[in-house]
């Protein structure tokens, strides 16, 4: 897939700033998310990096700076992109089944736009594309986290976004599920080209899912560094995480996120 | 859910207090005419079922309850909703709502007369305005308690803010604002019977009042039970209610705990 992105600023971040009442959140930052890229938040907890995600997705408004969406100022939540919430038992919602929630999405005002009045049909083959098909009756609160972050990301990919911003979406998973469902993430954003920014804590996911990692300081937060991660394509669970090249950003990435931190 | 066996002793305990008010008539403990058998008494009560006596009565109190309770919800939820999404309309209402909250509903009565007279348009303001309240308090609450992920969860999918309100907040809210309306909908039956007491010449309440100044004290009785059925019938069918809309929500608390 690596051979369609293109290069043209999907979304671009100009010197954004946030600052809440006395504290300082966000300093400045600056940088830009190339259609079909895989682009990763890193820092440490409590850096701003949802702050940032959040007002990349027009959740929140920056103090200062904007942020372009396809060369539109993003002022409100724009159609075309949706928010994966870390909460996934907070996000869906209890009173609807797996296939309500999912219905939820692909008839929301974001989805319709586009002319994606979407069939219970489609609804059920994006339940199959997560795995949950046989689940749809279900409610969400009868699943596991796991399952309920994949109704979540059915939910979203249904209104057919061409971004998907995620907050720390798998944090709350055990290590099992959270890396069967980096591996799901990675096939959905070849399968369906999606853009993706992902926020993370977690230096081996970041290096795992990206094609480029911002690392961010604690607040206020700055960019400490971007770094592009040529890693080759397919990636597998074993084989890359046991690559030198991925030993080695690990290492400096590491140094650049805890040893700041102790610094 | 409680199993069967162990409702008999609360049962148990009613029929035993039935036998003692039948006994203390019988083995004459208590000899005068305001204490009927209670044997006489269910006698009147089936027949006053029997030949409609309770449908007469009982029908324009429920339409009287039914209206006044109406306009209370919808007043409420709507006044509910904007106190608990918009801080402002809970600064402007909230020390108003706190000033009538605990004013008792007979209280008011007197006032109601003056303005709105002595037939149904006093007794539906009555039920209206004490039924309004705690629907009105459990709203907000609701409201104030949805996640902020939900809210946001309706915003990314690009949804205005009316259609949040109806798709996300009010489900989200509706534990609260049904347990609202369960409180009022007792309330209201309360101050139908005061209301239809105090001024009026039809209803349960002036049926019961009417029989005990006429001496007919069996009659009382009779509709005093028919009054206490009708209200436990009442909650009954609320109940039910409650569990088909909010199925999702025992389940989903249990799953929380």
């Amino acid at each position: 897939m690596q051979s369609s992105v293109d290069l043209r600023a999907e979304i671009a971040v100009e010197r954004v700033a946030k600052v809440f009442g006395s504290f300082t959140a966000i300093a400045e930052i600056g940088f830009e998310v190339p259609r079909g890229h895989f682009v990763t938040l890193l820092g440490p907890s409590g850096c701003g990096k949802s702050t940032i995600l959040r007002i990349l997705a027009g959740l929140a408004a920056p103090t200062r700076g904007v942020v372009l969406f396809k060369g539109a100022r993003v002022i409100d939540p724009p159609p075309g992109m949706v928010y994966v919430f870390q909460q996934y038992s907070k996000s869906l919602f209890p009173w609807l089944t797996v296939l309500g929630n999912v219905e939820f999405g692909a008839n929301s005002p974001h989805a319709t736009r586009r002319g994606n009045a979407a069939s219970r049909q489609e609804c059920m083959e994006t339940l199959r594309l997560v795995g949950l098909a046989a689940h749809a009756d279900s409610y969400p609160w009868q699943l596991s986290g796991g399952m309920q972050q994949r109704v979540a990301i059915a939910r979203a990919l249904v209104a057919r976004p061409e971004v998907l911003l995620m907050d720390e979406p798998f944090s709350a998973l055990d290590a099992l599920t959270r890396e069967s469902l980096q591996d799901l993430l990675l096939r959905l954003w070849t399968e369906l080209r999606l853009t993706v920014v992902f926020v993370t804590h977690d230096i081996a996911e970041a290096i795992y899912l990206s094609d480029e990692i911002v690392v961010l300081s604690s607040a206020p937060s700055k960019i400490l560094a971007r770094i592009g991660i040529d890693i080759p394509r397919p990636r597998d669970q074993l084989a890359t995480r046991e690559a030198a090249s991925f030993l080695a950003y690990r290492r400096s990435l590491y140094k650049m996120v805890v040893g700041r931190e102790e610094a | 859910m409680t199993r069967r066996l162990d409702r008999v002793p609360g049962f148990l305990v009613l029929a035993a207090l039935l036998v003692l008010w039948e006994l203390s008539v019988r083995l004459k403990w208590v000899v005068t005419p305001t204490w009927p058998a209670v044997s006489d008494v269910f006698a009147t009560f089936w027949h006053a079922c029997a030949d409609g006596t309770y449908l007469q009565v009982l029908g324009p109190s429920l339409e009287r309850l039914a209206i006044g309770y109406l306009i209370a919800t919808v007043c409420a939820v709507a006044i509910g909703v904007a106190m608990g999404i918009w801080r402002r309309m809970y600064l402007l209402f909230e020390p108003l709502v706190e000033f009538l909250r605990p004013i008792p509903s007979p209280a008011y009565l007197p006032m109601a007369i003056l303005f709105l007279g002595i037939d149904n348009a006093m007794k539906v303001f009555m039920v209206a305005f004490a039924a309004f309240f705690p629907i009105l308090l459990n709203t907000v609450s609701g409201v104030r308690s949805v996640d902020p992920v939900l809210l946001d969860t309706g915003r990314t999918f690009g949804l205005a803010r009316a259609q949040i309100i109806r798709r996300i907040v009010l489900p989200a809210a509706a534990g609260y604002i049904l347990t609202g309306m369960r409180i009022s909908l007792a309330i209201a039956l309360i101050v139908t019977v005061i209301a239809e007491m105090v001024a009026g010449n039809s209803g349960i309440g002036f049926y019961i009042l009417s029989a005990q100044r006429s001496f007919q004290v069996t009659e009382m009785y009779a509709g005093v039970i028919a009054l206490a059925l009708t209200g436990f019938a009442l909650n009954k069918g609320f109940l039910a209610v409650e569990r088909l809309t909010l199925g999702w929500h025992e389940g989903w608390n249990a799953s929380a705990a």
